[in-house]
């Protein structure tokens, strides 16, 4: 593999002073009025469960399209997330509009499946019409040290893919350690990873600031490398308009605003957008309105 | 395009501010003997903020004669823990009233509300919790058997920079080892000091315990004169030290003195290298670089030199200067005028002697003191820029090539405050380490505080310790 030498060494303590100064930045008004539409216009509207029926995948991609309607000022979201099953009746419902199908795949969430496996369940994604993949890697191969098969296997998907676009899911929370989420982003960019993405919203620890702002470092550092511009998906447990401004100045603050555009940046969420919409309502009136006046799928 | 730029967010409080401010002294407000006032201005935009009553010798020998009077009446004879109870007192007005305290210290001083809310105001409130607690445990402060005994009056001056907080260094240990105090801030920031003499006086301190006489250096050189006092705490320029020094060497007077700085701030290629320069932006641009113990002399590993200033020049752009009462204010205003005039003398003096000056893109405020922050490369041991201490946002980066070059180097200044270490190698963390004379030494972090945690310097940086027991003992006879 083309990999980097050594790894890069992250300190916890300052890292996570840094994250903590940045989520102290008071974002009010007319910047609150943009970083909200921003981040709806970066989410990847998302269903992952058991769960899930066509019906509610169809409910999900008219929020997606108009997540307020009778206000036309705000925008549709950057993509639907949804298991491999289900691409087809996104891909349907969501014709004909920017709104993005993004699919689960290699054996998502686990990752522990062999690379046929993973590499059908990717097949069939895209066969259905997927716009985008959020592969896994394999976690237990990483921390076992066999960094060369994680490498192979994103080289593999990612040539599976071709023009598709490929998100890379490292499950911070399971990777232990900052300076190993650093490894793991510095080894899926290299191996081709359109995006890196922090988790995949079904172990304890999903995304958090320190773990957005180490993988910010790895894609700041690899375009001033290579002059090519990756992305960032933050996901799981951002629920909140403010978690969502929080990731929104890590990003602007570490890589700069040419990060800031669903291009390079997304959020992964499902109640996210409920609080966005009653936040912007709250911004531009003056009042909050209920719960109730946002629908909830 | 700019996306998603920071609206305004500026603190909205405005604290009652007097139009004019007399002297605290023997627990009333009096006005001065010379009847002489001065303005004190807020640097970021130099509107007049309220006058200041201008302490004469007449003044501060009346201010003397009440701490004496206390001490003797009151104070010393106070049960230990009774003294306590009015040390939590002050301790809690503190923490009531933080967001009141941080604005003044901000619109008088000129540095970030972030920073005033965060960082000074809590710190002096803990000061005084910390102290409280010590005032009825002196016994096991000193070697066994020796009875805890104060000293008497204390004449503590205090700088500019951080000034209710140097005023917490210095009230919370002498009041709680029983000694009485009388306080000079400095003369361009009066009003955090003049804010706590108004708590001390709602939390009904015995008059004269703690007094307050605003004014310049002669005031304070009236002060550090006056034969009545015990002990001189004093924290400033290393040349003002130097001369108390002198006039109170052949007395009995006890001093402690903490003084300039010029940090080596030591950055190894291994280091954890985005922390690091965090570490290095903290350690410099913290207060405007108005900070004692600031890294202020970047050593830099040779084979990582050009990476450090690619980041560092990255990481400047993204500072935020302005307003200091704007929550998102990195960099505020410089402290006054006569101090911007010595950074730009000294940074002309660094470009002149050939140095590479690197500064943060961006227009300054039309009104106010406000300086850039900057670096300068290509700066030799024997540059100005790399001895005297500048006390404001500019930095020097030196190189060096084997951890004995870094330490001769780091070790290469008449001053000896802090130090900063920055290296994966937890060895090597140690070994710098003891080899640095420096008074505190931070491995892979910077300007890390703690009322536990004892403060001092080395040489040209003073004597004595302030925090922690070691704190103590500079107001205990022993």
């Amino acid at each position: 593999m083309g990999l980097l030498a050594p790894s890069v060494s992250v300190d916890a303590v300052m890292l996570e002073a840094r994250a903590a100064a940045l989520g102290k930045r008071s974002i009010k008004t007319s910047a609150k009025l943009e970083g909200i539409t921003l981040a709806i216009r970066c989410t990847d509207l998302t269903t992952l469960e058991g769960k899930d029926s066509e019906g509610r995948v169809r409910s999900l991609c008219a929020k997606a399209l108009r997540p307020r309607p009778g206000w036309p000022n705000v925008p549709s979201v950057a993509a639907v997330c949804v298991y491999p099953n289900l691409v087809s009746v996104a891909k349907d419902a969501l014709r004909g509009s920017s709104v993005a199908v993004a699919s689960v795949a290699t054996a998502f969430p686990s990752g522990l499946s062999n690379i046929e496996v993973k590499l059908a369940d990717t097949a069939a994604a895209i066969a259905s019409g997927a716009d985008e993949i959020d592969m896994v890697i394999d976690r237990g191969a990483f921390l076992a040290g066999r960094e060369q098969a994680v490498f192979d296997e994103i080289v593999q998907v990612k040539h599976l893919c071709g023009n598709v676009h490929l998100k890379v899911i490292l499950e911070t929370g399971e990777l232990g350690t900052y300076d190993n989420i650093r490894r793991a982003s510095d080894l899926a960019l290299e191996a081709g990873a359109d995006f890196i993405k922090t988790s995949t919203g079904k172990v304890g620890t999903n995304a958090t600031p320190p773990t957005a702002l180490v993988m910010c470092e790895a894609l700041r550092d690899f375009a001033r490398r290579t002059g090519e511009r990756r992305g960032l998906k933050v996901a799981g447990g951002v629920r909140t308009t403010k978690d969502a401004l929080a990731y929104l100045v890590i990003v602007k603050e570490t890589l700069g605003d040419g990060w800031l555009d669903p291009k390079y940046f997304r959020i992964g969420a499902s109640s996210l957008l409920d609080d966005l919409l009653m936040q912007l309502e709250k911004e531009q009136t003056g009042h909050y309105a209920g719960s109730d006046y946002i629908p909830k799928d | 395009m700019a996306v998603f730029e920071y609206a305004p967010a500026p603190e909205s409080l405005r604290p009652a501010i007097r139009e004019r401010y007399g002297l605290f002294i023997d627990g009333k407000w009096a006005s001065p003997a010379g009847e002489g006032h001065f303005d004190t201005i807020n640097p970021a935009n130099e509107a007049r903020l309220a006058e200041i009553a201008y302490a004469t010798p007449t003044d501060v020998d009346r201010a003397v004669r009440a701490a004496r009077k206390a001490y003797e009446k009151y104070w010393r004879r106070l049960k230990p823990a009774d003294r306590a109870k009015y040390i939590y007192r002050i301790a809690r007005a503190i923490t009531e009233r933080g967001r009141e305290l941080a604005v003044l210290e901000t619109i008088d001083g000129g540095k970030p509300i972030k920073e005033s809310r965060d960082f000074d105001i809590p710190m002096a409130a803990a000061h005084f919790f910390y102290y409280a607690g010590w005032a009825d445990k002196l016994e096991y402060v000193l070697r066994a058997g020796r009875e805890p005994s104060p000293l008497g009056v204390c004449a503590q001056i205090v700088p500019w920079n951080f000034p209710l907080l140097m005023a917490a260094w210095k009230i919370a240990p002498a009041l709680a080892c029983g000694n009485t105090v009388v306080l000079k801030p400095a003369e361009t920031t009066p009003l955090t000091a003049l804010a706590l003499a108004q708590i001390i006086e709602e939390c009904e301190l015995p008059p004269g315990v703690v007094n307050v006489v605003t004014g310049d250096g002669a005031t304070g050189s009236a002060l550090v004169e006056h034969e009545d006092v015990d002990k001189i705490a004093f924290t400033g320029s290393t040349e003002v030290g130097k001369s108390i020094a002198r006039r109170l060497a052949g007395t009995d007077k006890r001093l402690t003195l903490e003084l300039g700085g010029k940090a080596a701030h030591i950055v190894f290629a291994d280091a954890p290298m985005d922390q690091a320069i965090e570490g290095v932006v903290n350690g410099i641009y913290f207060n405007q670089g108005h900070v004692c113990c600031a890294g202020s002399r970047l050593l830099v590993e040779e084979r990582v030199h050009d990476e450090i200033v690619v980041r560092l020049t990255e990481r400047l752009q993204t500072l935020r200067l302005g307003d200091p009462l704007d929550k998102n204010t990195d960099i505020g205003a410089i402290n006054s005028r006569a101090q911007l005039e010595k950074i730009q003398e000294l940074v002309k003096s660094g470009v002149e002697q050939g140095a590479t000056l690197v500064q943060q893109r961006g227009d300054l405020p039309a009104r106010g003191f406000f300086f850039p922050a900057s670096f300068f490369t290509n700066v030799h041991p024997s540059h100005r820029i790399a001895r005297e201490e500048i006390f404001g946002p500019v930095l020097s980066i030196l190189t060096f090539r084997t951890p004995d070059e870094a330490v001769d180097k780091a070790n290469n200044t008449p001053y000896g405050l802090s130090a900063g270490i920055w290296t994966d190698k937890g060895s090597k963390n140690m070994w710098i380490a003891q080899q640095l004379r420096a008074g505190v030494v931070w491995c892979n972090t910077f300007n890390q505080f703690d009322p536990g945690s004892p403060f001092g310097g080395y040489r040209e940086s003073g004597f004595g310790r302030e925090g922690g027991v070691h704190g103590l003992y500079e107001y205990l006879a022993h």
